[in-house]
């Protein structure tokens, strides 16, 4: 390819909040394994004559969100209705904000390709209601509104991202920061997180914005990586071909791997915005705003800093650890208990992190607490078992949540330190082996290792590993 | 006199002393639609089960009250016969709008004004006409056929409350609720000689009210005396959570106004409501009930509204865009009419096509143009502009004045038919009732006397939650006058 | 301005009412005068005037986020024109029009 390209996305989340009744109405927003159509009302059914009224929890959670995505917050906003008809919709219109809302202007910070730091502008993140659901039979659909009018919070950036990692770095940032203020699962897979990007192509150095293509439903992390990488390459194969993209709203066919047109550029919707006259303006004063900014946790990026300098990590390593704030809590809780950051942030992201992988368990759910991990340090570090050995230990605490001491008291897994004896079994040892001594003397250094994996296999893994090197140096000269 | 020609205050003074009993007066009232329905069909639905077993239920409680030696503590409107406009919502009776597209609708829950009125123990007699989803002046856009004026059989009773009017004028029922957008209680009880109030936007609860135009619908009571107009307006004003554009501020006792002076009062008389396009003899009669308030002793001062035309204009803008929205929820799915199709898009159109009325359906297509891209600041944002400028012509006068008064409307009531024709014109009729709703201020329609047997009205309107001083001029104009005693000669 | 033909047709697919002939015709008249009357509005200066879409001075209505029963299911079906196994039935709904 002689010719470089340029890409410009700008996403689109909407995220459920995780509030108790649903945005307008007092229907219970937990609909997750409820039967269809239980948690509806008149007022979310939308029947003759029902009325919103709003979620002041709702409210909060926005307002926490724009504070956190460094948002300015309106101090006057307003409802507004999008009218357009779908079935999954009951009013024909959705409450939405259009011109005045809650927050805007506002930036997430993520690393570019090159991995600098880099400000992703939020041009706005506002409250709306979700849509009912539909399910496609064959010749036929079926409506569920226990999802209608929970409330959804839609985050808008500017188009400042420039690949499909960068995307899906902001996504997960996102997410992360989402998590931490407690407003939303953010789980894309259980759709409570939704992404669409906006995406066109031009090629490096040309002004104009190449043709904007909407990419939408993208369920997962997966989704957003593959069809952004996608809608890319097929950019570039027909501008390289000398065509011309169709300005059109794109899904996603994950089985397939490839986008299909939804909607063409003449279908384009005309929503008829208009204020919503069910519905009070909001007026946030500062003194609600710096109420609300005191419940801030502390959030991911100022975590990330503070890990990396006060824990010696690197900022991507404190990022591993900080994106999920259980992680980051038990960690802080065993570096606390323990002393030594560096050795806790490798167990933890070593062993730990693949339980967790392989058994999908949350952390939240392990059976190790951060103390009992200190303990088993500890262990390890008065010479009572060996790191190995540890590792072992480790295994059957995460299984059983016993602690570390009674395990190795049970087992006899203790290491054996008793220079006397290790001296008599590396003694027995050289004996019972003179072919290996000579060549190591002669000059086969080589042959070390494989000494020291005797000893530990006459000793069943517990010699204490320094000691015996030290032993062994000693008897085999040189 | 019959039971079914007595007013509410009256009904429920003979029902405290035992002369009557709840039971009696909802018969008589129920034998009554019987006998005249046929000539005003005032009713889409008659719900004459749920009015004996309320009755039933409200002698009960008379019964023990009297036992208890707690009689005047009962609830004015208990056992009271009560007719609801069709656009409210009434639980597990029939709500149709007077539309197709709701003809088998029975909604599960209670409007808050129902609410309040059956917990005060009145009894619901039925579903009164009215235009398609409040839209019109007449009834004559209702799918279930027009209401007839007691005053005059061939001409319309008003609108779009004209079931009601038809019904209370024809007393085939003791007390009625109605709701206003653009004069929708006012007009219907001028052209039937009653009372009846639009009360301040926010003072009673919508929660219920099937949506014609959100900003400026307004459930108000309609009655054949102003006395009547009090006990419902008190019974159903007041703040409802349910509601975000409900006021939470207490309600006046508007009762205790009753009989008070009215001495003082200064009453701005608008040029704007005596000028072009009104009916000569309406404003004739209206100036000789002027000319009684002054006798009073209110002092009439000649004010100038100068907007007053523009808000028709205004209002044909806001509430279509309004209404096409809250009409968008009729589509088939989940209750109402459905024309069948193979498709979704397809079924949307028709089940909409089919089942909607062309006053409906040009009102829905006028609102939609007026939000659609290109013309939304032209006609919706401009009329929006507007509104704040009729706001600020109210405010100014009230600096001025303590009530504004005129005709309601500018014409007498039209035969059957002419609206249907000559819809554009009809528009035109809204002139003296729209900008109070525009306004979001009180107004209050009293009968004011008749020309050529046709009744005539006087509108009352004062500063937002001045409730109590219109009711104070209107009972001391009504007890002055006693046009609202007369009964149609034809029934 | 009067209104053509394909105005009202695409005010009308906005709605989704389907319309005959005759109605599409009196309706181009119909709003045609109505919006010729609505330039009334033209004449009034409001270059400095704040829209009003509310009457009221009220601000930040709001309910606490409690739960409140929802209806029973039967009574959220008992009005739908067609139901299968607890959902509301529709025909087949197409991605695009």
């Amino acid at each position: 390819m002689t010719q470089e390209y340029e890409v410009i996305i700008g996403m689109e989340v909407h995220a459920q909040l995780l509030t108790q009744s649903k945005m307008f109405c007092g229907c219970s927003a937990d609909y997750a394994d409820a039967p269809p159509n239980t948690h509806v009302c008149p007022v979310c059914m939308a029947l003759p004559g029902a009325l919103p009224v709003i979620n002041r929890a709702a409210v909060e959670a926005t307002i926490r969100t724009g504070l956190a995505l460094n948002c300015e917050i309106a101090s006057f906003s307003l409802f507004a209705r999008k009218n357009y008809f779908y079935p999954d919709l009951p009013k024909g219109y959705q409450i939405s904000q259009y011109e005045l809302p809650l927050t805007r202007n506002g930036w997430v910070e993520i690393e570019d390709d090159q991995g600098r730091p880099k400000r992703v502008r939020i041009r706005r993140a506002h409250l709306e209601e979700d849509t009912g659901k539909l399910v496609h039979m064959d010749g036929y659909s079926l409506v569920d509104l226990n999802r209608a009018g929970v409330p959804l919070l839609e985050i808008v950036t500017e188009a400042d991202l420039r690949s499909a990692e960068e995307a899906y770095r902001y996504l997960r940032k996102l997410r992360a920061i989402l998590r931490y203020l407690g407003v939303s699962t953010a789980d894309m897979e259980k759709g409570a997180m939704r992404c669409e990007a906006n995406l066109s192509v031009r090629p490096k150095g040309q002004k104009e914005f190449g043709t904007k293509v909407e990419i939408k439903n993208l369920n997962s992390f997966k989704a957003v990586r593959d069809a952004i990488a996608y809608e890319v390459e097929r950019h570039i194969r027909i501008l390289e071909e000398g065509g011309t993209i169709e300005q059109v709203t794109l899904g996603w066919d994950a089985a397939r791997g490839r986008t299909f047109i939804q909607r063409s550029k003449e279908e384009a919707h005309d929503y008829r915005y208009f204020p919503e006259p069910d519905l009070l303006p909001l007026e946030v004063e500062e003194g609600w705003v710096d109420e609300l900014r005191e419940t801030l946790p502390e959030l991911p990026d100022a975590k990330m800093e503070r890990f990396a300098q006060r824990y010696g990590l690197s900022r991507k390593e404190a990022w591993i650890v900080v994106e999920e704030q259980d992680v980051a809590e038990w960690f802080e809780a065993a570096v606390q208990a323990y002393g030594d950051a560096r050795e806790v942030y490798n167990w933890l992201t070593g062993e730990i992190f693949r339980y967790l992988n392989e058994t999908g368990t949350p952390i939240t759910a392990l059976k190790v607490s951060p103390e009992r991990l200190a303990e088993l340090l500890r262990l390890v570090d008065r010479g009572v078992i060996n790191r190995n050995t540890a590792k072992a230990v480790l295994q059957e605490m995460l299984q059983t949540g016993r602690s570390a001491q009674g395990i190795v008291d049970e087992k006899g897994l203790a290491q054996v330190s008793d220079e006397a004896a290790l001296t008599q079994i590396v003694e027995e040892i050289l004996a019972a082996h003179p072919d290996e001594v000579a060549r190591y003397r002669g000059g086969k250094k080589g042959l070390f290792g494989w000494f020291m994996g005797q000893v530990m296999r006459a000793t069943r893994g517990k010699a204490n590993p320094d000691l015996v090197r030290k032993i062994l140096q000693e008897k085999l000269g040189g | 006199m019959e039971l079914y020609q007595l007013t509410a205050h009256e009904a429920r003074d003979l029902l405290r002393r035992g002369d009557i009993s709840a039971t009696e007066l909802t018969r008589a009232v129920l034998q009554r639609i019987t006998a005249v329905e046929p000539r005003v069909k005032a009713y889409i639905t008659l719900t004459p089960e749920v009015a004996l077993a309320q009755a039933a239920e409200a002698d009960k409680r008379f019964a023990e009250a009297r036992r208890a030696g707690t009689v005047d503590q009962l609830p004015d409107l208990l056992g009271i016969p009560l007719a609801v406009k069709d656009v409210i919502s009434t639980a597990g009776i029939r709500t149709t709008c007077a539309s197709k597209i709701l003809d088998d609708y029975v909604p599960p829950y209670d409007a808050t004004a129902v609410v309040r009125l059956r917990e005060q123990g009145a009894v619901i007699v039925g579903k009164t006409n009215t235009d398609e989803f409040a839209m019109g002046w007449s009834t004559e856009n209702s799918a279930f056929g027009p209401s007839h004026n007691p005053w005059d059989l061939s001409r319309v009773p008003g609108g779009s409350s004209g079931g009601n009017a038809a019904a209370l004028a024809a007393d085939a029922t003791i007390i009625a609720i109605g709701s206003d957008t653009g004069g929708s209680v006012r007009q219907p009880a001028a052209f039937c000689n009653l009372v009846a109030l639009r009360p301040t936007y926010g003072r009673v609860s919508r929660f219920g009210l099937v949506a014609f135009a959100s900003s400026l619908d307004q459930i108000g009571p309609m009655t054949k005396d102003v006395t009547d107009a009090a006990l419902v307006y008190q019974a159903i004003a007041g703040h409802d959570p349910k509601d975000s554009t409900s006021v939470n501020r207490p309600v006046e006792d508007v009762m205790s106004e009753l009989g008070r002076e009215v001495k003082g009062l200064r009453v701005g008389v608008p040029k704007e409501y005596f000028g072009e396009g009104i009916d000569p003899n309406v404003a004739r009669v209206v100036r000789q009930a002027l000319s009684v308030l002054e006798d009073l002793g209110a002092h009439l001062e000649e004010i100038s509204l100068p907007l007053t035309q523009h808000s028709i204009p205004v209002y044909y803008i806001i509430a279509p865009a309004e209404a096409s929205a809250n009409l968008a929820r009729y589509d088939g799915v989940r209750y109402g009419y459905r024309a069948e199709a193979s498709t979704l898009w397809e079924q949307y159109k028709r089940t909409r096509g089919q089942g909607f009325g062309p006053e409906v359906k040009r009102r829905i297509i006028l609102g939609t143009y007026a939000l659609s891209a290109g013309y939304y600041d032209a006609y919706y944002l401009r009329a929006q502009k507007v509104r704040t400028l009729i706001r600020r012509e109210y405010e100014k006068a009230f600096e001025q004045v303590d009530v504004i008064a005129g005709p309601v409307t500018p014409v007498l009531p039209w035969p059957i038919g002419w609206a249907m024709e000559n819809p554009v014109q009809a528009y035109l009729t809204d002139l003296l009732t729209i900008s109070q709703a525009i306004a979001g201020v009180p107004a209050m329609a009293v009968p004011a006397g008749f020309w050529d047997d046709l009744p005539v009205g006087l509108q009352l309107v004062g500063r937002p939650f001045d409730e109590p001083t219109l009711f104070r001029l209107a009972y001391a104009y009504e007890q002055a006058t006693g046009w609202g005693k007369r009964r149609p000669a034809t029934l | 301005m009067p209104l053509s033909r394909q105005d009202v047709e695409h005010v009308a697919w906005l709605a989704r009412l389907e319309l005959t002939d005759e109605e599409i015709q009196r309706l181009q008249v119909e709003l045609s005068a109505i919006l010729e009357y609505a330039r009334m509005l033209e004449q009034i200066d409001v270059s400095q005037v704040p829209p009003t879409a509310t009457v009221l001075p009220m601000r930040n209505v709001m309910r606490d986020d409690e739960v409140a029963p929802s209806l029973p299911r039967d009574v959220v079906l008992a009005n739908a024109p067609d139901q299968e196994e607890g959902y509301f039935r529709v025909p087949p709904v197409l991605e695009t029009e």
